[in-house]
């Protein structure tokens, strides 16, 4: 692509770079290198290191139902006997892989792939999985292994049940690493590139520190950042943190965002009214409705988890890999319900919120669970409002806009008396 | 001056017609709800009872499912806060509200100035709702008014264990099959609506007094249930379909002062 991104705003570039990842991808299978599909909180910086091309099949998954395409990925899940109840992220992939694999050995593009809007994006040569966000990631991508007979790196990584992490967890984690490490120099057939490794570090701490100035944004009221714009650009922190593609992009929309909180110019267009954390994955199919409802409501997301959960800060120097496993352990549905609560709080009060919309995904059963005791302890410590609904980040199927709709008028109803007193 | 609540539901359709924010003057109930006439019937009904117009209405508030799809409204509020206000209207020392309707069943805590603290909705399921019931008294060869009196007449609880309303109604047919005593299957069907609507009272803290409203309140039945339930005195809202019609009727007197006083100013 010779296309110069000078002078292009966050937007186009978030669209330009995530375009071309999937180029890269491409790119690498034509060139007979190899891709790796990816959990999106597993290290990238190994496979990076040894110029793999990565792919990552929530991100991907998640594209093809905010394009509307996903029932026809799940169709096809459901058809190879995937239930209903396995996380549709899977499910549309496991879609997607078979309509691949189906293309691959008959030479013919089956009907459904070629009508989907998804983007399109080449069969892994391997895959890497990392528990630390639930353990549906392990059997997803074990699955694709098997299905596809190709490598399964897998990194475990405990869950935290008390805070602060144990020295043994981040040590167990780190020789984790190592075993991928050595497991990417055989599949590979080269040693791997260590002086590599310490760069690709580098850069996905800048990535990071960028992704972090966005999210400090939401802080200001009125806000300049609505949170539900992170539903989009998070994209390029779960594919691209290890390149320079995250960097460019989140630095240049954390300057607008800056720029902007100067100038007066705020997310919501006509006065906010109320501010509400969003916690859950978006509903990609309804991220429009969703986000149309609470804006007829003069409601703007302030708080949303997803900044913290890609905040992967570690010493890239740190040679023992124990600051870099920590930084892939902590994320707060992988430690406890007290640790869990703390962090939201945070989100809370960084956002300056007046309510909290809680999504109770039937995909994602460790984040959905917690939250009902979650949203009970919040609830005690604000007294904020809040309100749960039924959802699911991909089938279509699970959600009701009317029910939603119901919900969050009540929530912003109640806001609005609370401020009212 | 004269005011108007409209609850489009997803089960019926409510209208009530109130004077200075106090007397009413008509409330009609239409056993259709949203995307039919419904509405329309219900609205002919109230006009004709009370010899008004939509001209003689200061301000006009919607609620229900159906709230949007209405559009002679001057504003839209959800069922939550319009059910809380009707029942606060007419039982001041109300504190846990249970509303059983069509598709929803709620549980509303309010505070002692009437405010929303916290409410609960059913998932997206028909177990616990109105509609569990209508499926329940089809197969039982009866109708939905009747089912209280044959509770009432039920010598035990027969249980009805399946959640799902298929797998219920199928569970009721076999029961019927086996000859078992249709008035104890509706008490049990009856305990099991119940159950599902105390679940939701019981997550947001009971606190007397505890008032029931929506279509399966006028179910005694059900009623009786939830009190056995919950193990307290439950009270059944006034006319208790129209509650939530009732309180949209009462925030639109409350907008109808407020335009007026941006009136004169
Ligand atoms: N006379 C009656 N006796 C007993 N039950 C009744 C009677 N009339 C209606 N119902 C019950 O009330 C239910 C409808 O309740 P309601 O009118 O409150 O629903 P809705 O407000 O339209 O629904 P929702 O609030 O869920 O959208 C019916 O499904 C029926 O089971
Ligand atoms: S279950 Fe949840 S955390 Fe796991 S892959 Fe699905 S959406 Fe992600
Ligand atoms: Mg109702």
């Amino acid at each position: 692509m010779s296309v110069t991104t000078e002078g292009m705003k966050a937007k186009e570039l978030l669209a330009y770079y995530q375009a071309k990842a999937d180029q890269d991808a491409r790119d690498a299978k034509a060139r007979g290198d190899l891709v790796c599909w990816s959990a999106s909180v597993a290290p990238p910086e190994f496979c990076v290191t040894m110029g793999i091309a990565m792919v990552y099949p929530e991100t991907h998954a998640a594209g093809i139902g905010a394009k509307k395409g996903a029932l026809d990925m799940l169709e096809v899940a459901d058809r190879k006997g995937y239930s209903i109840d396995c996380c549709s992220y899977g499910r549309v992939n496991m879609g997607y892989m078979e309509l691949l694999k189906e293309q691959a050995i008959t030479g013919k593009t089956p009907e459904v792939l070629a009508n989907s809007p998804a983007a399109k994006v080449p069969l892994p040569d391997l895959v890497i999985t990392c528990n630390n966000i639930c353990n549906t990631l392990l059997k997803w991508y074990e699955n694709l292994a098997v299905e596809l007979d190709i490598p399964c790196i897998v990194i475990d990584v405990p869950f935290n049940h008390t805070m602060p992490i144990p020295e043994y967890a981040k040590s167990y984690i780190a020789d984790q690493f190592r075993n991928a490490i050595s497991q990417l120099e055989v599949i590979c057939g080269r040693p791997f590139d260590y002086k590599k490794f310490q760069e690709v570090r580098e850069q996905t701490q800048r990535s990071v520190y960028q992704w972090n100035r966005i999210a400090k944004m939401s802080h200001y009221k009125p806000s300049p950042l609505n949170c539900f714009d992170l539903f989009n650009y998070m994209a390029l922190i779960v594919a691209c943190r290890s390149l320079d593609y995250a960097e460019i992009t989140f630095k240049k929309f954390a300057d607008e965002l800056e720029e902007n909180l100067k100038a007066g110019v705020y997310a919501f267009k006509g006065a906010e009214k109320t501010r509400v954390t969003w916690e859950g994955i978006a509903v990609w199919p309804y991220l429009g409705h969703t986000f149309k409802s609470l804006k007829a409501l003069g409601t703007i997301m302030t708080g949303s988890a997803y900044p913290g959960l890609w905040d992967l800060s570690y010493d890239a120097h740190d040679e023992s890999l124990h600051s870099m496993a920590e930084a892939y352990t902590r994320i707060y549905i992988n430690t406890c319900l007290e640790n869990k609560v703390n962090v939201l709080l945070n989100i809370v009060n960084n956002g300056q919120c007046d309510g909290i919309v809680y999504h109770l995904n039937r995909s994602c059963k460790l984040m959905s669970f917690l939250n009902v005791e979650t949203a009970e302890i919040i609830k005690e410590k604000t007294g904020l409002p809040y309100v749960q609904f039924d959802g699911d980040q991909t089938d279509p199927r699970n959600f009701a806009p009317a029910q939603f709709d119901t919900r969050v008028q009540a929530l912003a109803e109640m806001m609005e008396a609370n401020m009212a007193e | 001056m004269y005011t108007m609540g409209i609850d489009v539901g997803s089960a019926s359709s409510k209208v009530v017609i109130l004077e200075d924010g106090k007397r009413i003057v008509a409330a009609e109930v239409v056993q259709v709800g949203t995307g039919s006439s419904g509405p329309q019937r219900a609205l002919e009904m109230a006009y004709k009872t009370s010899g008004l117009t939509r001209e003689d209405m200061a301000a006009v508030v919607a609620t229900g499912y159906g709230r949007f799809a209405f559009e002679d409204a001057d504003k839209q509020i959800s069922e939550i806060s319009c059910h809380a206000k009707g029942i606060f209207y007419l039982v001041p020392t109300a504190r846990t509200i249970i509303d059983i309707g069509g598709q929803d069943a709620k549980a509303i805590r309010l505070d002692s100035k009437g405010g929303v603290k916290q409410f609960f909705m059913n998932d997206k399921c028909a177990a616990g709702t109105g509609r569990f019931l209508d499926v329940m008294a089809r197969v039982l060869e009866t109708t939905v008014d009747k089912l209280a009196e044959c509770d009432e007449k039920a010598e035990e609880a027969v249980p009805i264990s399946s959640t799902c309303t298929v797998f219920a109604e199928s569970e009721v047919i076999s029961q019927l099959s086996k000859g078992v005593d249709r008035n104890s299957i509706i008490k049990g069907v009856h305990q099991s609506v119940a159950s599902k609507a105390c679940g939701l009272a019981f997550r947001g803290g009971l606190e007397d007094d505890v008032v029931m409203t929506g279509g399966v309140a006028r179910n005694a039945g059900v009623v009786r249930a939830v009190a056995r339930e919950l193990k307290r005195n439950v009270i059944v809202a006034p006319q208790p379909q129209t509650t939530g019609a009732l309180g949209a009727a009462l925030f639109a007197y409350e907008e109808a002062k407020k335009m007026k006083k941006e009136g004169l100013e």
